[in-house]
Order: structure tokens, then C-alpha cells, then sequence
């Protein structure tokens, strides 16, 4: 009982200790999509320097970025990866905790792609297809109706008389948005639906209808055809496995790490690939960026080196091991490590 | 009515025949006979059927595909000042070291005497990711090899390793940027050559978490020493309180309202879903208290939480099976209260107390929920813990949360490491819950 004891006050000493003893790596969370990413660089920083492998938690952009702006110190992270930009409200919740110096990095481009069964049908998508075949109201003869269509060859004549089903990221994910707004809402514009809605909108000032006609756009059916996934890819690809009729929105790098259960279909007429994506004909992508808390530069060993190291030439750039994995080496790329290296934080060029 | 139901008289009973009722009883019995076999049967069914699946999937795990060569360590590409200066050679990063493979192979199939159309770089892309810092570390931890030809073994790519397991093949690849059929046909070449073995993959058991682009390298032991810590401050910290707290309730406490609603709550505990401990955890010991995020000691703390109420319902349980006449001998013969429940009733009550208390770490082993609240899932699992201190506080992951992170990445060898963290796991909790059976077994005393 007594060694059982002596443990216990063992651990309780420990618990005592922890807030003098110093944190020695860095500590990143956010997006799932940039965890990859992420890892492959923190291990390959582990290697290459004296400092510890920094740690990589996952969670989402929005909950790494709300731990992000908890505050400054030790007991806070360091880094937040996230697949969109931070959000005015977010800075403005960080200013509120003490976290003013932002640094934003943009590693590259990441490419949305929409796969099917590589034993079934091949598609050749445009923006119109998704909206017609998902959105809750689709035009037909100038009147908005309900979305009658069952199989693709109801959306677009050219393609086969496969059942409508689709899987599509939930409302958590960041991938959902670049969704909505690049294909939905683009095939919402361009079939015309856009307009109707617009005039039948309501609201005090254009802008309002403007933002009422676009929320209009995006609403999606709920009769079962799109199916929300809010875990991560691999739930997605189980899906399709199971529903071979299924197409799913993958990212990039999830796909080409599964070409052998998977067929990419087009989008616009563009195969999507690192080329395609990083040269703007292929329209689904999204920038990825992390955001580094500049108050803990020299604070924490190693962040800034990692930070460089992240947007270095032989990791981030067009033949580093990133562009290998999937990612969109950004084009912009020396720019990006001139402002990491001199610590240019948000709001400082506006 | 009554009447009616009655025969007028009792019709004649015999033992050698069997009455059409007592047929019915017979046969009633015997149909529930056939569903309890029926229903252990398929029990036994489902758990075959799951072994197999996860000892079929898992298996590839535990062995790798390594490729052996001979490296030249040139001094030109490693020590350009030829001094042997450790700061300078650090200096030279992963990068540097990817053409010194390339050479290998050439020089290898030069050796072997190989025909192939391959390009050297498409040839070293058959190696693991891992394989230039693992020549890295090799050279900084002893600098004197610089110059010297060094036989190697490097671990080969998923792909090459899963094409070997015949998960890959060549149909599979054909969309595939990562490797080519050419490359396929040489690593058949060099298997013939025996350049390229499948063999058992020790650091599978003991190896750090590897990023995504090198499944290969991946392993669950860094992990475990998480779980390991993790395990070590829910012993010590739910078994003194768990018992101390039975033990006062069973033996000590007034039998009024408030021990009664002290009792309905923990039953209430054991049953709450582990996932709200999490949350508590993060709420209470990271939020409020700043213990470190991801750290074990925190997923311990948590844990505990979790752990308590299953050892206190056990230790109770086993305190109530020790019979009165015990503590009434030992009161009778003079022995305090506090001696009669140390000396006679703990011990006798011990056997139950470790079995409950053994169940309640496997339960808390294989735990993943709570986990992911307080930061233990990602890419975690990848410095080695080095003490006590630094297992407790630095962060880790935990071995059911590690094998949930390896199922959501991409590539599918990942997929393969995942089942192959199950067969570990389950060897661990069936160790564990064999260990309280042979336990119960041997010591528990039945009056």
C-alpha cells in the first residue's frame, strides 16, 4: 500500500512540477487537411535539426485556430494549420486573449477532385452538372422548381443512367466551403438560377439580396442523393466501396494515394493535377496556410526554424516532398519565405 | 370453467411412458438447449470471423521489405572540409544524402550484373522516405565511417513492400505517380538477387509514428510508452483512492442519505460515456490547471476519472463477499476496527480488489474517446520519451488513439499498420484479462 502511495505523491510532485519545467518543441493543430503536410515537414525537421520532431495534432481549422487564440504562453500551441484564411473574428477573438502578432504562410494550393469507382462510369463534370444534380431547386423552363432529377443522365444528357449519389464533406470541413463556392454556386450563376433568385430575394440593400440569392444557391437537397461525410476521406472511399454508384469529393493527395480504387473525373474539361491546379485552369482549389504566434519566436526553440524550413525551397517548393504528396507548390513561394524570415505579421501591410 | 379444465379422472401416469405434457416439457427444453448453443455457437461465429479479419489484415504488419546495399560514404558529399568537423557534417541535411543511394544502386547492379533502362533516381525511389535520414543519423552518430563503403539495409517503399505483400500489383499501380511497372520489374530483378528480403520488422513493435509519405517506417512503440505512462498514473492514482474510498464506504461510513447518494453516483459515473471525461479534462486539467496538452500524464489524470468508479464497485463488491463472522472474530478477539479491516478483511478481499482493478486498466487501455479532447491524436508519436518526467509530460500519444490516426491516412499501407496496432492492443488486453482470471482463480476464497 505505501509504494502504492509514494507513486501517487510521485505523480502529484509531477503535477507540481510541470508548470516550471520548459516546453522544448513546437506545437502545432488545425486543419486535417494540412496535417499531412504538416508531418511530413515535422519529421523531416526532426531530422535535419537539433530540435525535438515538433508535434502535430489534428482537429480542424476552426478548433486549431480557437486554441490558437486562447492566448500566449507556454500552456498555448504555437502554430495553427488551416485550410482556409483566418477570419476577421477570429483575429479579433485572438487580440481579445493577447495574441496580436500573427504571421500568415501560405504553403500552396490544394485541389479538390471529385472521384467515382474506378470499375464504374467516367465523368466529365462542370460546375452546371453539380448544381443541377445537388441543389435543393434547379431551373426548369424559368421556373425554380424542386430537383427532379434521379440519375446523371437527368442532369446532362451526355452521361450515363447512373443513380444521382453523392458524398460530399459536412458543414465542419473547410473542404465544404470551397464546394459551395466554386462549383455550386458557380453552376448556380451560370445555369441562370442565380438571377431568379436574386430577383425574388429579400432584403433591405442589394448587398442583402446579393447574400440571401448566394445562401439560396448553396442550399442543398435532403432527399438523400448528397450525403454529408464528417469524418475524414477514408470515410468517403468507404462509402464509394460500398455504393459503387457513389462520387465523392476528395482531396488531391488522398487520391492519388488511392488511384487504384479511384477514377478522377474532370471538371470543366481539366484533369486536375499539381500542373493543372497550380496554373489556375483547374478551378476547385483553395490555398492552405498556417499561422504562427510571433510572440512565441524565441520563446519556443526551434518555431522559427521550423517555420522557414516549412516554406523552404526543397520542402515546399514544386520538387520538394510536398508537390510529391499532393500539395500545390505556390508560385508565390519567395515571397512567402521573404515575409517568414522577416516576420511580417497580419495587418501590417494593409 | 374449473370444472371443466379437470379431467373426471386423473388419467394413469406411467414412468416408462411419457405423457404427451411432459413430451412438451421435454421438448421445450430441449429447444432451449438448441438456442443456447445456437447463441454461443454464433457468438464464437462472429469472434472467429473478427480474429481472422484482424490477424488476416494485421499480419503484413509485422514484416517488412528491405533493400541491402553497399554505401559509399564520400567525403566530397558529406565532409567537404574534410575535417570531420560534427557541426559542419550536420550541416549537410537529408537532401544531401540521396545521391549516395543513387550510387549504390548503380554500383549494385553493376555488381549483379542487372540490365535496366532505369534512371538512378527512379531506381533509389523503390527505398523508403526514412532511408536518407536513417543514413544521416548513422553518420553523425559516428563520423569516422565518412570514406569508408558501409553495407546498409533500408527499408523499401510501400508501394515495393506492398507489391511484395501482392497488395500492389502491376494492374493496380497503372494511374499510380508513385512508382512504375518498370520499377516493379526491377525489384523483381533484385529479389532474384536477393538484394530485396521480407523479413520480420522489429520496429513495427518499438518504432516511433512516421509521417504520411513513409507507412513503412511507421511503428506503434512510442505509442505504447505512452499508454505505458498513461496506465502507470491511473494505478496510481485510482487504486489508493478507488480502495480507500470503498473501504471507508463499506466498512466505516453511517449507513444515512448521504453515503446513499454518494452510492447512486458513482454508479451513475460508471456509466457515463468516457467521451464526457474528456471533455471534463480538458475543461479542468488543461484549461484550468495548465498541465501540459497531449501529455500522458493528463491522459492518465482523465483516465483515473474514468477508471475510478469500475474499482470502487469492484473493490466494494469483493469487500461485501469477506464474511461477517471474519470481522466479528477479530473484533471479539480484541483488534480495533481499522486492525480488523487491515489485517483480515483487505487481505482476504485482495484477490477481487486486483481483478476489478486489472479489468478497469484494461477498459481504460483500450480507450480512445476522451483522448481525442485532450489532444492525443495527430502526428504525436514521434520522439521517444527519455525518462519518467519526460514520459509523463512531453507529448504522446496512446496506442488505440494512434491506431485510429493510421486508419484516416491516405495511403493504404497505413490501413495495414492500423489492424496490425490491433493484433498488439488485443494481445495486450487479453494478457491482462487472463492475468485476472488466473488471479481470481488461484486466490479467491468462496465461503
Amino acid at each position: 500500500m505505501s509504494v502504492k502511495l509514494t507513486a501517487s505523491a510521485l505523480a502529484i510532485a509531477a503535477v507540481a512540477a510541470t508548470s516550471a519545467a520548459a516546453r522544448d518543441q513546437v506545437q502545432v493543430a488545425g486543419s486535417s487537411t494540412v496535417l499531412p503536410y504538416a508531418s511530413i515537414v515535422a519529421e523531416a525537421f526532426g531530422e535535419n535539426f537539433d530540435f525535438p520532431t515538433p508535434v502535430v495534432e489534428s482537429g480542424g481549422s476552426s478548433a486549431g485556430l480557437k486554441r490558437f487564440c486562447e492566448g500566449v504562453g507556454e500552456n498555448t500551441i504555437d502554430i495553427a494549420n488551416a485550410s482556409r484564411a483566418i477570419k476577421d473574428k477570429e483575429i479579433k477573438a485572438c487580440a481579445e486573449n493577447g495574441v496580436t502578432d500573427i504571421i500568415e504562410v501560405r504553403i500552396g494550393y490544394d485541389g479538390i477532385v471529385f472521384a467515382s469507382d474506378i470499375n464504374g462510369n467516367g465523368f466529365e463534370f462542370t460546375p452546371v452538372d453539380w448544381f443541377n444534380a445537388l441543389s435543393d431547386k434547379v431551373l426548369v423552363d424559368g421556373k425554380l422548381v424542386a430537383n427532379p432529377n434521379k440519375t446523371w443522365a437527368d442532369v446532362n444528357a451526355a452521361f450515363p443512367a447512373q443513380p444521382l449519389a453523392a458524398y460530399i464533406p459536412g458543414t465542419k470541413h473547410g473542404t465544404r466551403e470551397v464546394f459551395e463556392d466554386k462549383v455550386i454556386l458557380a453552376g448556380c450563376e451560370e445555369t441562370g438560377a442565380f438571377d431568379v433568385l436574386l430577383a425574388g430575394a429579400e432584403g433591405d440593400t442589394d448587398k442583402a439580396k446579393h447574400k440571401a440569392a448566394e445562401k439560396a444557391c448553396i442550399a442543398l437537397r435532403t432527399d438523400g442523393v448528397s450525403v454529408d461525410i464528417d469524418g475524414d476521406y477514408t470515410e468517403t472511399l468507404a462509402s464509394i466501396e460500398s455504393n459503387k454508384d457513389g462520387i465523392g469529393v476528395f482531396g488531391l493527395a488522398f487520391f492519388e494515394n488511392n488511384t487504384d480504387k479511384l477514377q478522377v473525373a474532370t471538371m470543366s474539361g481539366i484533369v486536375p493535377t499539381t500542373e493543372s491546379i497550380a496554373t489556375g485552369e483547374y478551378p476547385v482549389s483553395r490555398p492552405l496556410f498556417f499561422y504562427v504566434k510571433k510572440a512565441h519566436i524565441g520563446v519556443i526553440p526551434g518555431l522559427k526554424e521550423y517555420a522557414e524550413f516549412f516554406v523552404a525551397d526543397e520542402i515546399a517548393g514544386s520538387d520538394g516532398p510536398l508537390a510529391e504528396y499532393g500539395l500545390v507548390a505556390d508560385p508565390e513561394l519567395v515571397k512567402t519565405q521573404e515575409a517568414v524570415s522577416d516576420e511580417i505579421v497580419l495587418g501590417a501591410n494593409m | 370453467m374449473t370444472d371443466a379444465s379437470i379431467p373426471k379422472s386423473a388419467p394413469k401416469t406411467s414412468i416408462h411412458e411419457i405423457d404427451a405434457r411432459t413430451k412438451k416439457r421435454n421438448a421445450a427444453e430441449t429447444r432451449f438447449k438448441a438456442y443456447g448453443i445456437a447463441a454461443i455457437a454464433a457468438g464464437l461465429m462472429i469472434l472467429a470471423v473478427l480474429l481472422v479479419t484482424i490477424i488476416g489484415n494485421g499480419r503484413g504488419a509485422f514484416t517488412q521489405t528491405f533493400v541491402t546495399l553497399d554505401v559509399e560514404l564520400l567525403e566530397s558529399k558529406l565532409d567537404k572540409k574534410g575535417n570531420r568537423n560534427l557541426d559542419d557534417i550536420k550541416k549537410v541535411s537529408t537532401f544531401g544524402y540521396a545521391p549516395l543511394m543513387k550510387e549504390a544502386f548503380t554500383k549494385k547492379i553493376e555488381e549483379i550484373g542487372l540490365e535496366t533502362s532505369l534512371k538512378s533516381k527512379k531506381m533509389a525511389g523503390i527505398l523508403s522516405k526514412s532511408a536518407a535520414a536513417d543514413l544521416r543519423n548513422f553518420v553523425i552518430a559516428d563520423v569516422e565511417q565518412i570514406g569508408k563503403t558501409v553495407e546498409f539495409t533500408f527499408l523499401a517503399n510501400s508501394r515495393v513492400d506492398g507489391y511484395l505483400k501482392g497488395r500492389v500489383t502491376r494492374e493496380s499501380i497503372a494511374n499510380d505517380k508513385n512508382i512504375s511497372v518498370e520499377q516493379l520489374d526491377f525489384v523483381d530483378a533484385l529479389l532474384e538477387a536477393g538484394v530485396i528480403e521480407k523479413r520480420f520488422n522489429i520496429d513495427f513493435i518499438i518504432g516511433a509514428d512516421a509521417s504520411d509519405q513513409r507507412p513503412e517506417a511507421a511503428g506503434i512503440g512510442v505509442a505504447m510508452a505512452g499508454s505505458f505512462f498513461m496506465m502507470m498514473v491511473v494505478l496510481a492514482l485510482a487504486l489508493p483512492i478507488g480502495v480507500a474510498a470503498s473501504i471507508y464506504l463499506e466498512e466505516f461510513a453511517p449507513k444515512n442519505w448521504i453515503t446513499d447518494v454518494i452510492e447512486v453516483n458513482i454508479s451513475n459515473l460508471a456509466a457515463v460515456p468516457s467521451i464526457v471525461f474528456g471533455i471534463l479534462g480538458l475543461a479542468v486539467f488543461i484549461n484550468y490547471m495548465h498541465l501540459p496538452q497531449s501529455a500522458p500524464l493528463v491522459g492518465g489524470l482523465v483516465l483515473t476519472l474514468m477508471t475510478l468508479p469500475t474499482i470502487i464497485i469492484s473493490t466494494r463488491a469483493s469487500l461485501k463477499a469477506v464474511p461477517p463472522s471474519i470481522r466479528d472474530a477479530a473484533l471479539g478477539l480484541g483488534a480495533s476496527k481499522m486492525q480488523s479491516v487491515f489485517h483480515h478483511v483487505l487481505p482476504l478481499a485482495a484477490p477481487g480488489i486486483l481483478t476489478g482493478t486489472i479489468i478497469g486498466l484494461a477498459q481504460a487501455l483500450g480507450e480512445t474517446a476522451p483522448l481525442l479532447l485532450i489532444g492525443m491524436i495527430g502526428f504525436i508519436a514521434s520522439n521517444a520519451p527519455s525518462g519518467i518526467t519526460e514520459g509523463l509530460l512531453s507529448p504522446n500519444s496512446a496506442m488505440p488513439a494512434q491506431i485510429y490516426e493510421w486508419a484516416k491516412r491516405a495511403d493504404p499501407a497505413f490501413y495495414e499498420r492500423a489492424w496490425g496496432g490491433i493484433i498488439i492492443l488485443l494481445v495486450f488486453l487479453i494478457t491482462m484479462n487472463t492475468i485476472a482470471v488466473i488471479l481470481r482463480r488461484r486466490f479467491e476464497r468462496r465461503w
